[in-house]
């Protein structure tokens, strides 16, 4: 099987290639990227014009719920989803049921994505047994059957001699602990950014010192260890400045921001200060933050249909991160190569995952994006199971419009 | 002029003109209360529930009371706990309620924004916010308001001193925005660890020493202290050190203007943040408040609930 893909801007910052180029696909992978290739004896040939042709997207923070909260989302809905966004890897986070701390769930996972799934799953494992904070978890087997992290993803790892030994261990193995940062005892309950809106709403508020104090001591933990630390949805301005002045000094650190970090403010969702959103632009800006990552966090209108304090957290963003990536480029934050190296090269390399590359012989994971495109959102319409979105109704500029995995395509948009 | 709100969620959203209607009707309803035969037809053939998830027996008793004394049928339902370990869903809950025709809803909540959830599911009935979580707690400002009205003639450029708990208190953000509104400065006073970040945007002049809150105070509002929380909490060492430093005795009573009231909205716990000598002294309109409080909720139901086309 053999494809071409003609006349697109190709765009793949992992070798600095930014111009009109062809891309042969051939049997699942990049057999070549130049000028006016020639089609023959392609099976097909997909025009480009007007797109740009990016390697697959990489978004290293994603929830599948899957096994165990198949009602929020599953292995198949969620790479759908991805799919439709213009992933073509997810790196998926372990707080499923049973919870992922072994082999036989890291397993299945990829398993089913690699059977069912419209893109590639790279599960992150817990830290520790059961996300309870105590013992430690196979980090070695798991790392050989696909493990490309570890976080106790949602629950910050309390015990710095567990963290501590759980870096040293990782480092071992050349695997990278990903910190949820957050500091549950000066958190105390908040369910919002403490500041004037959550006293106006009565609602107990969390300090920026939560993430930025715990941020601090993994930083620390990291530079004492050697190991390789990334930083998961940061959203204070502390977070950024300490992780820059950490990355001088030549700490292994990486970091991510949500889209929703830099687009949306308390007043909307009643999470995040303007304040703060200034400083994710800044530190993507300034490079200091590495990758977008959606924190696609699925949950059924049961869940979220209750009280504010007993909501359940999150929203989804596969579907909606590309284009909210793109308003960066219009603002003027990021180029759009900038841009796109954020959600391919650089979260691969934060995480070792071998995509991210148009290069030759690599795997061909591909997505087509037209930056111009128009459309609005309806949560209705949505790939993934879930309707918790705060976009819902919006209109977004820019959309995939082909994603393909391994050559193969996932998914279309009708025009 | 004519009320413009279906719901009374919070005195936020009251403009000046709502909160002088709101008066003005209670400053008529007040003697009703006073009567030998306290009773009016006005709301006959009206239905009011009071769903109470949260512990209430003044605010309840003085809702029902106002529903009872204008004729309407009144219904109390004391539910317990929130969606998640009740098994039926709060919007489930007042679906039923509303169901059955019922034209008000009075509801009390822990969890702060509860009512305003409910009053954007709700196709046909009211709500009224009757305290929910740390948020507002509207008719008692209401009544505060008729009592300071009562007493000074007005409310436009009065210093009103607000001490206690005030990132968990309701009827201290109810107070400031309904305070604000019509003209008066606001001051509140407490333990740091009881003053929220955001109070001077929200209008607020803010103390740690209460006794700069009281100097030329015309009114002075105490809050209570839960006495539950202080064992589990740090923030405050002791009552007995909170009574030292933030109660209102007739010591500290005494910077206050000569003429200053002293409220409360209850219960009191006596010898915390209040004297007894002050909560029973010449300058406490504590039961009026509660007098009032009947007349302010006849008001509120009357505005949501009355008026309707078969009068």
């Amino acid at each position: 099987m053999k494809t071409v893909i003609k006349n697109g801007h190709v765009i793949d910052p992992s070798q600095e290639l930014d111009g009109r180029f062809d891309v042969i696909v051939e049997d699942g992978k990049i057999v070549e990227v130049g000028e006016n290739l020639a089609t023959n004896g392609a099976d097909e040939v997909i025009d480009a014009d007007g797109l740009v042709v990016t390697p697959g997207l990489i978004d290293i923070y994603v929830h599948l719920r899957d096994p165990g909260f198949e009602y929020k989302e599953d292995i198949v809905s969620g790479t759908r989803s991805a799919a439709a966004g213009g992933f073509t890897s997810l790196a998926c986070m372990p707080n499923t049921k049973p919870v992922n701390d072994n082999k036989a769930t890291t397993l299945y996972m990829i398993h089913k994505a690699n059977q069912e799934g419209y893109a590639n799953v790279f599960p992150i494992c817990t830290i520790t047994k059961g996300q309870k904070g105590t013992s430690l978890v196979e980090m070695g087997d798991l790392k050989l059957a696909g493990c490309v992290g570890f976080s106790d993803d949602g629950l910050n790892v309390e015990s710095g001699d567990v963290l501590r030994r759980s870096m040293e261990y990782a480092s071992g193995f050349d695997m990278p602990i990903i910190a949820h940062a957050e500091d549950d005892a000066i958190k105390c309950g908040g369910v919002m950014n403490e500041g004037r809106v959550a006293t106006e709403l009565g609602l107990a508020g969390n300090p920026w010192v939560a993430e930025a104090a715990t941020v601090a001591r993994d930083l620390m933990l990291a530079e004492l260890t050697g190991a390789r630390l990334h930083v998961c949805h940061i959203s204070t301005r502390r977070t950024v400045e300490l992780i820059r002045e950490a990355k001088a000094r030549g700490v292994k650190v990486t970091c991510e921001v949500t889209p929703h970090h830099f687009t949306l403010t308390e007043e909307a969702v009643r999470g995040y200060d303007v304040n703060a959103k200034m400083a994710m632009k800044e530190g993507l800006a300034d490079g200091t933050i590495d990758a977008i990552a959606t924190d696609h966090a699925p949950h059924h209108i049961d869940d979220k249909n209750v009280e504010f304090n007993v909501a359940a957290n999150g929203l989804v963003g596969l579907e909606t991160a590309l284009p909210l990536s793109l308003n960066l480029v219009k603002e003027g934050v990021l180029t759009l190569s900038q841009a796109i190296s954020c959600l391919t090269d650089r979260p691969a390399k934060a995480l070792r995952i071998p995509r991210g590359t148009l290069a030759k012989g690599a795997i061909a994971d591909i997505a087509l994006i037209d930056p111009e495109y128009q459309w609005t959102l309806d949560a209705t319409q949505m790939k993934t199971k879930a309707r918790n979105t705060p976009f819902d109704g919006w209109n977004l500029t820019g959309a995939a419009m082909l994603t393909m995995r391994e050559g193969k395509i996932t998914f279309q948009r009708e025009k | 002029m004519a009320f413009s709100h279906k719901h009374i969620i919070g005195t936020q959203q009251l403009s000046r003109e709502d909160i002088e209607l709101i008066l003005e009707t209670a400053e008529s309803f007040k003697e009703i209360n006073q009567r030998d035969i306290k009773k009016v037809p006005t709301l006959r053939g009206k239905t009011i529930i009071n769903l109470f998830y949260e512990n209430s027996t003044r605010t309840r008793t003085s809702f029902e009371l106002a529903g009872k004394r204008m004729s309407a049928d009144t219904i109390n339902i004391s539910a317990s706990g929130s969606s998640v370990t009740k098994g039926e869903t709060l919007e489930d809950t007042a679906k039923n309620i509303e169901a059955m025709n019922a034209d008000v809803i009075v509801m009390r909540h822990s969890c702060s924004g509860a009512p305003d959830y409910l009053a954007k599911r709700l196709t046909k009935s009211s709500v009224i916010n009757a305290g929910d979580g740390a948020h507002e707690h509207p008719s008692q400002a209401l009544l505060d308001l008729l009592t300071i009205k009562e007493h000074k003639g007005r409310i436009e450029g009065l210093t009103v001193a607000i001490i206690g708990d005030i990132a968990r208190s309701r009827v201290a953000r109810s107070d400031l925005y309904a305070l604000k509104t019509m003209g008066a400065t606001v001051r509140l006073a407490g333990p740091a660890t009881m003053l929220p970040p955001g109070l001077e945007e929200m209008g607020a002049e803010v103390y740690t020493d209460i006794n700069e809150a009281i100097k030329d105070a015309d009114v002075v509002i105490m809050l209570r202290i839960q006495l539950e929380r202080e064992g589990g909490n740090t923030l405050v060492p002791t009552l007995r050190e909170y009574a030292q430093f933030f109660a209102l005795n007739t010591e500290n009573l005494k910077l206050a203007k000569p003429d200053a009231i002293v409220m409360h909205p209850g219960p009191l716990n006596r010898g915390v943040e209040i004297s007894s000598y002050v909560a029973d002294g010449s300058q406490n309109v504590i039961l009026e408040q509660v007098e009032n409080g009947v007349a302010v909720r006849m008001a509120l139901l009357y505005l949501l609930a009355g008026g309707s086309d078969e009068e």
